[in-house]
């Protein structure tokens, strides 16, 4: 059969990085073909050349077997390819009719173009699961919805093939699943569609063939029933990978920090952490789960001082913090915060890794007296971190924006775990982070506790949450929906997530 | 009686330029270009309208390469803002530099008075229209008078604002260039090119500041003086704001400001209590209303999104 894509030596260079090397691929028409990777192998790069966005420095590609010519997005959306991008692009005060006819009006009146997106959105609807509010505004709807927005806009014009930059990022694991069924009817409506994601599971749930790229090479394309997860992470990285946490359990010992009756108000004063309790004890991961802008951002921001709480209060070891509202002086209490954001708030992307590694304890007195800062012990001190944390490349004089992902985390997580907490409070540690690393960081996390230190872990990622924490607690709309321990049922959390609760009555 | 109907004239003349402006301003910042640059290509066009006009003896003439003047600097800052995705508010404060000195120098060269252009006489200059009929009517002639009784550019102004309203929520290209204003990933994802809407967007804005500046020194005045415009660009900014960059409250925004200049002019001599009030107060009063309002009595304004923010094609 010819296939539906066919990518011929692809090569591309940004500047002094080759982000595509020599990339051939073929889709086959009706199925659905994954493409795994860590960050940066190019996965993303490959598809925004499929779709025009960027363009090749040598290479073919055919459509159907055709070869053909795509300069920018406008042809391949007229050779019906279709991309979902991980950052929607969607124009959000517009109405999901306005939003889906932009491109494809037809006519120098918008007028029949709404009513006809009108008549197709019911069709589409009904065919494939997708129903959306055509009058919606979008920045209203829930992201779950955005997404299907930007799946109509796609078929409106007419998408045969259909790619999805790390579609379920943003997504519950119902809406996952939802998305899910609709990638599989539009398979058996005879659509292609290409995934694009990290994440392994979701290859091996939906996928018919998937490809692996590793540092801007295609290294191999496997039938999803013929490979294992395992073998996909050693292709993606390159060397074996435990996907396993090896943990041992918990030795819980006294109360490091309990928090009461927790509430933090937004500036229209709605409780975005609601009358949230909960402790934590020596030698213990409490794990927070909860889909992303459900109040666990918030939550770290109180306990970590950066945010002033309404009422209730964070008692740790003994002393209400919550009263202070000064990270400084809550850090001075020893409690060491690892930010969700590392790159607004967890390091200065100009600043030099030596810099970045001392931000927030450049006030000690091993760094230099009173106003002066001693050059010499600051790069010094960040070549031991660098080293023992396995930081690369180790060079404390390069700035922290050219580091990856993975070293940047690994650059702050030094810095705090050096700074020897009782209680480590760690947002997304991984996020963003490669599979090499994110096995490292987790180690690191585990060796923490077991050194009888606290860890307060919020992700939203619910593997990794169920994999570290000793305890976990849910978190939807400010409040704590439940408690559950590490081997809870993924559905179970899945429901605590989207706020259906049975212990709540 | 006859003092209000003054007041009122007066006020509708004052509007003309400052909604071409705002209206200027309105499509070039719905597509996501900041123009502070109005009171820039105003001026420019106030006074290569009244040169050319006064060489060439026809406001039309005149008003024509008024247009090419404001429109060659309305390009200069769609090159800097999306060619060269420079700083827009750093690009519209050289224009206004750039247009004040330069209508100066060019004056002094060209007509040796000073900065100021030879009086035009009527045929050089867009007279408003008279409608002998009116001078009939009894009691309502004079009241009609007023609304009637002005330029052609001052009736393209009021035309102006019902078009934009139609255009930006009608049209295909009033919603792309909406779009653009908002998320210009999404319409460039697309496939449509956000630097050529945002061409359209300051072209527009460059046409229309061109027939401000015109109406401003062959219609309101017979010449140009410098520094004519007197702030006006500004106060059309501010009454983009005040409107929340929608074409009905925009218009309503500018006739109160230029009820507020109109009180101005009229003012002037004014006395309280035997003391009189100089009249750079009475200068002040729209400029003071205009930080008043701004400052207290919009709540929430909501500017297009990617406004003043240069597209850069990344993820």
């Amino acid at each position: 059969m010819t296939p539906a894509i066919e990518l011929i030596r692809i090569d591309k260079r940004f500047g002094s990085v080759h982000a595509n090397k020599d990339v051939s691929l073929a889709i086959a028409p009706g199925s659905i073909h994954g493409i795994i990777g860590e960050n940066g192998a190019g996965k993303s790069t490959l598809m925004s050349i499929l779709f025009g966005f960027y363009h090749a420095d040598s290479g073919e590609i055919r459509v159907k077997g055709k070869p053909v010519r795509i300069k920018s997005p406008s042809d391949a959306i007229a050779l019906g390819i279709g991309m979902v991008h991980q950052h929607f692009m969607l124009v959000e005060p517009f109405t999901v009719l306005e939003n889906v006819v932009i491109g494809a009006e037809g006519g120098t009146l918008i007028g029949p173009a709404l009513s006809r997106a009108r008549a197709e959105l019911t069709r589409l609807a009904k065919d494939y699961e997708l129903e959306v509010d055509p009058d919606a505004i979008v920045g209203e709807l829930p992201v779950g919805l955005q997404q299907r927005v930007e799946i109509l806009k796609a078929l409106f014009k007419g998408a045969e093939t259909l790619i999805l930059d790390e579609p379920t990022g943003v997504l519950t694991p119902d809406e996952a699943d939802h998305l899910f069924r609709i990638l599989r009817t539009l398979k058996d409506q005879g659509k292609t569609v290409i995934l694009i994601t990290h994440k392994l599971r979701e290859i091996m749930a939906i996928t018919d063939r998937v490809s692996v790229m590793r540092r801007g090479e295609l290294v191999a394309t496997r039938e999803t029933k013929a490979t294992t997860v395992e073998e996909l992470a050693e292709l993606m990285v390159g060397r074996h990978v435990l996907l396993r946490v090896e943990k041992g359990p918990s030795k819980p010992g006294e109360t490091v920090l309990e928090v009461k009756n927790l509430t933090w108000k937004d500036r229209k004063g709605i409780p975005r952490v609601d009358n949230v309790s909960f402790t934590l004890r020596k030698g213990e991961i409490l794990g927070i789960a909860g889909v992303s802008g459900n109040g666990q951002s918030e939550l770290l921001d109180v306990i970590a001082g950066i945010a002033r709480p309404a009422s209730g209060q964070v008692i740790f070891e003994g002393k209400d913090i919550g009263i202070l509202g000064d990270p400084r002086h809550v850090r001075a209490e020893g409690l060491a915060h690892v930010p969700e954001d590392r790159q607004h708030r967890g390091l200065i992307g100009s600043f030099d890794a030596a810099e970045s590694a001392i931000l927030g304890w450049h006030h000690l007195d091993s760094l230099g007296k009173g106003y002066r800062l001693d050059r010499d012990k600051v790069i010094a001190r960040a070549k031991v971190e660098m080293e023992e944390f396995d930081v690369r490349p180790p060079d404390p004089l390069l700035k922290s924006s050219k580091f990856s992902g993975g070293n940047q985390q690994k650059l702050i997580i030094a810095r705090e775990i050096k700074s020897n907490p009782d209680l480590l409070i760690v947002g997304q540690p991984t996020r963003g982070v490669d599979i090499g690393a994110i096995e490292y960081i987790h180690k690191r996390i585990i060796q923490l506790r077991d050194e009888g230190k606290a860890v307060l872990l919020v992700s939203v990622e619910l593997d990794e949450i169920r994999s570290l924490s000793d305890r976990i607690l849910v978190m939807f709309a400010g409040r704590v929906m439940g408690e559950r321990g590490p081997g809870a049922d993924e559905r179970e959390l899945g429901l605590l997530m989207a706020g259906v609760s049975k212990d709540a009555a | 009686m006859n003092l209000y109907i003054e007041l009122l004239a007066s006020t509708i003349r004052m509007s003309v330029p400052l909604i071409l402006a705002c209206i200027a301003g309105l499509w070039s910042e719905r597509a996501g270009i900041v123009d502070i640059g109005l009171e820039g290509k105003m001026l420019i066009a106030a006074f290569i309208a009244a040169s050319a006009s006064a060489v060439l003896g026809s406001a039309w003439i005149g008003l024509f390469c008024a247009i090419l003047a404001s429109l060659s600097f309305a390009l200069v800052h769609g090159y800097a803002a999306i060619n060269q995705r420079g700083n827009q508010v750093v690009s519209g404060v050289a224009i206004n530099m750039l247009a004040a000195g330069l209508a100066v120098v060019l004056g002094n060269e060209w007509f040796r008075e000073g900065g100021r252009t030879p009086a035009l006489p009527p045929e050089g200059r867009f007279l408003p229209l008279h409608f002998p009929a009116l001078d009939e009517l009894p009691v309502i002639g004079p009241l009609v008078r007023v609304f009637l009784e002005h330029s052609v550019l001052a009736y393209a102004a009021f035309a102006l604002v019902p078009l934009t309203a139609w255009a930006l929520a009608r049209t295909r290209f009033g919603l792309r260039l909406r779009a653009v204003g908002e998320n210009p990933h999404a319409v460039d994802t697309a496939g449509i090119s956000v630097a050529a809407l945002r061409y359209r967007a300051v072209i527009i804005a460059g046409v229309l500041c061109g027939v401000a500046g015109a109406y401003i020194s062959t219609s309101l005045s017979s010449s140009f003086v410098r520094d004519m415009t007197a702030g006006g660009g500004f106060m059309a900014l501010a009454a983009l704001i005040f409107a929340n960059w929608r074409a009905w409250p925009a218009l309503g925004a500018c006739l109160l400001f230029g009820f507020l200049q109109a009180v101005g002019n009229f003012a002037q001599g004014a006395s309280i209590g035997g003391f009189q009030i100089p009249v750079q107060f009475i200068n002040m009063l729209p400029y003071v209303l205009t930080v008043v309002l701004l400052a207290g009595f919009i709540g929430k304004s909501a500017p297009p999104k990617a406004s003043g923010i240069p597209y850069v094609k990344d993820r």
